[in-house]
């Protein structure tokens, strides 16, 4: 990746709270008030905004075109420039800031949203596997995730106890975010779900939505008084198959990094979309975070893990300990597929000459 | 204030397309958007190794009933190690996905781009994928034609267009289908008469004014000014392109001729400097499903006043030797890859003013404007490309 060409921030982030299950609303009443606070930190309205892109899974949803009925709880009228991906909101992200990139719109409304509670997303991921050798046998996302886990074991990359650690430094984390689902240091890692994760090492399944508003240039200052500055932003994927992939790294995390420009200058923050305890080993180490990293204050996925949202809250979690003086040079990533298929990296800083600013 | 003076040009330099047809039982999905993929590779000379990302679009996952499908692909379209966005904006996907390919050009993240779209309708049933039963929605239990038909009978009842138009139009682009290698339709026993003694299917549609279903994939090379000085043959220029979204149902819509599908041609019009459409644009491949969208679509995208769209249809001016040529490719009424069929408009576009289009070639065709619509008439994607790189 070249060096961007137009400064671009992330200037506002709202999120729902996380919930285990969320019948009496749909999910436009779901996004509605997230997409309300985020506009409104910003004092913008929807016909101010200069491209809106979203992402979110009409697998989750039980329907085809259910991103159209999101549309509707934006308020697209006038008719608005706009965009979806089929993906984690993070890749929202993404296409809106290229957008942005290109100078055909000053500012963007980026948001997704997932619920998760109405079937059961272990089996419901299992369609995303190769249609035609793996899908049919339904292997579940856990299981996928113990296989990744029982690799990390076996190569003495980490043990149990090292994975319970990182559940309850997590949970313990998570006890100041009154968003995330489960909080508090009391949270126990559990029996078994497939061996070796026990159930303190597996996400919560839950109902959620985020949204976050990007600015470029003098249209951030305006808008945000320390806007989060993407520095650099890369996605790279890995092939499907398992049988292929080391599952003890993640090489397309470690490129996508790379071309972020996240081994420029050390980062403080950490934001890391794992949302197995035994993920957060593999991306540690691709990530070269070093223990003066904090990593996922906001407790992250493991303390609330709405599928298709999960990826843009690190980002606007990242964003957010920016806005507020917390860091200076952080670090979001966001994951898609199966064991880490597929990574995203964004590195965000905080002005130069700010509060705060290390440059 | 926006500023686009930086923005890079963005060219296509090359085009694949799969033999369009009900069924491909002898690929994978994989293997089908691995052919359409290699063959756009092939006409840009480029290999795998060229390509620095890949953007791909689909109608919905239900269509085959793969999740999130880019996860499984990504093998078979050489993008290990790269950078893969899916794009999915219902019925205009096609078009979507290549805009924001050409995104990553414009925006200087990328030098040359892999855009490819999709659909293989025998895997499942598109029918029964827009028709699940959800709590408090209305189903689309008619599926895409019965949703349309109303909209339909508004603009005939609105324009006072004579019935006999749609058959026109559908007798047209199946004629230009059996010139285009590619398209699924190739009925060499078409007349009039057949078209118009079809069985009717949703009042005032006829089953021969209705898209097939078909498996198919499309794919487009872009690149940027120095990628496109390396193309062995010549290049499409992207001079404009836009998408535009509104609301699915509301008191105010005008499903006859929305006003996403008005803003996005004149964005598009604005940032190629196109002051008259119907003088200044040679000919137009557009999204039509059903045969009576050419005469609507044609005054939405300021080809004519309203109510004055069926005139030129049925005066001859959109056939493939008029003045404006529509569909030269057969369109969507001979070839419907759901997801893939906005990227078909676009390519056939780009392929136009290459002077690439073989027997449906337009003399002449130096500006083409490429359109994709979808979901209820609600997400429009448009551009417009040239022979020559934009001068702006």
């Amino acid at each position: 990746m070249r060096p961007p060409i137009r400064d671009i921030a992330v200037v506002a982030f709202a999120q729902s709270d996380h919930r285990r299950t969320t019948d009496e609303v749909s999910e436009v009443e779901m996004l509605m008030p997230v997409l309300h606070q985020v506009l409104d930190a910003t004092g913008l309205r929807t016909s101010d905004i200069g491209f809106t892109c979203s992402g979110s899974s009409d697998y989750l949803a039980g329907r085809a075109f259910s991103f159209t009925m999101a549309l509707d709880g934006v308020g697209a009228w006038p008719p608005i420039s706009e965009s979806h991906v089929e993906m984690d909101g993070a890749w929202a992200l993404y296409e809106a800031w290229t957008k942005l990139l290109t100078g055909e719109a000053d500012t963007a409304l980026v948001y997704s949203y997932g619920k998760s509670s109405p079937g059961s997303v272990r089996d419901v991921l299992t369609r995303q596997l190769d249609p035609y050798y793996v899908a049919p046998l339904w292997p579940d996302s856990v299981a996928l995730a113990a296989l990744q886990a029982q690799a990390l074991v076996d190569a003495g990359e980490t043990d149990e106890k090292a994975l319970a650690g990182v559940a309850a430094r997590s949970r313990t984390a998570a006890a100041t975010n009154a968003h995330a689902q489960l909080r508090g240091p009391g949270v126990p890692q559990g029996d078994y779900v497939v061996q070796p994760l026990r159930t303190g090492d597996c996400p919560p399944v839950g109902d959620g939505a985020a949204a976050v508003i990007l600015a470029a240039g003098d249209r951030a200052r305006e808008l945000c008084e320390r806007p989060a500055w993407i520095r650099g932003i890369d996605h790279r994927i890995e092939a499907h198959s398992l049988g292929v992939r080391d599952l003890t790294d993640s090489p397309s995390t470690r490129l996508a990094a790379e071309h972020a420009g996240a081994f420029e200058r050390p980062v403080d923050t950490a934001e890391l979309h794992a949302p197995f305890t035994s993920q957060e080993v593999v991306l540690r180490k691709a990530l070269r975070l070093g223990d003066d990293v904090d990593v996922n204050p906001s407790g992250g996925a493991l303390a609330a893990n709405p599928v298709m949202a999960a990826g843009l809250i690190r980002i606007g979690e990242a964003a957010a300990r920016i806005h507020r003086g917390e860091a200076r040079r952080a670090l979001a990533h966001a994951t898609s597929g199966p064991c880490l298929q597929q990574n995203l990296v964004a590195v965000l800083e905080a002005s130069e000459g700010s509060e705060g600013a290390t440059r | 204030m926006t500023s686009t003076a930086h923005k890079e040009p963005v060219a296509v330099v090359g085009i694949g397309q799969t033999k369009h047809v009900a069924a491909r039982r002898d690929v994978s999905l994989a293997g089908l958007v691995r052919e359409a993929a290699r063959r756009a590779l092939d006409d840009a000379e480029l290999t795998w190794a060229d390509i620095d990302a890949v953007v791909i679009g689909k109608a919905p996952d239900f269509f085959e009933g793969v999740m999130m499908p880019e996860l499984y692909l990504a093998d078979a379209l050489g993008a290990v190690g790269k950078p893969m966005l899916r794009v999915h904006t219902a019925g205009s996907v096609g078009g979507s996905t290549a805009l924001v390919a050409s995104n990553l050009i414009a925006g200087r993240v990328h030098g040359t781009v892999l855009t490819l779209a999709f659909e293989k309708q025998s895997e499942s049933n598109a029918m029964w994928g827009l028709s699940l039963p959800i709590p408090f929605q209305q189903p689309l239990l008619a599926g895409a034609g019965g949703f349309f038909a109303p909209h339909v009978r508004a603009y005939m009842r609105r324009t006072g267009a004579p019935d006999t138009v749609g058959s026109l139009v559908a007798y047209k682009d199946r004629r230009n289908a059996l010139k285009n290698p590619y398209a699924h339709l190739h009925e060499h026993d078409i007349t009039l008469e057949k078209v118009q003694s079809a069985p009717m299917l949703w009042d005032p549609i006829r089953y021969s004014e209705t898209c097939p279903s078909s498996d198919g994939a499309c794919a487009m090379i872009l690149t940027d000014r120095a990628g496109a000085a390396r193309a062995p043959r010549p290049p499409a220029w992207l001079h404009g392109g836009a998408m535009r979204s509104e609301p699915t149902l509301f008191a105010g819509k005008d499903f006859v001729s929305p006003q996403a599908g008005k803003d996005c041609a004149a964005d598009v019009y604005r940032q190629a400097g196109i002051a008259d459409p119907r003088r200044e644009i040679d000919a137009v491949e557009m999204y039509v499903p059903f045969s009576w969208y050419e005469p609507m679509w044609l005054e939405n995208l300021g080809f004519a006043a309203e109510g004055e769209g069926w005139k030129l249809t049925e005066s001859g001016v959109t056939e493939l030797d008029g003045d404006l040529p529509v569909n030269m490719s057969g369109g969507v009424l001979s070839t419907n890859p759901i997801g893939a069929s906005g990227m078909i408009r676009f390519a056939e576009a780009a392929l136009q003013v290459r002077g690439q289009a073989g027997e449906h070639q337009v003399d002449g065709a130096r500006k083409v404007l490429g359109h994709a619509y979808g979901g209820g008439a609600q997400f429009f994607s448009m551009w417009l490309v040239g022979a020559e790189p934009p001068t702006s």
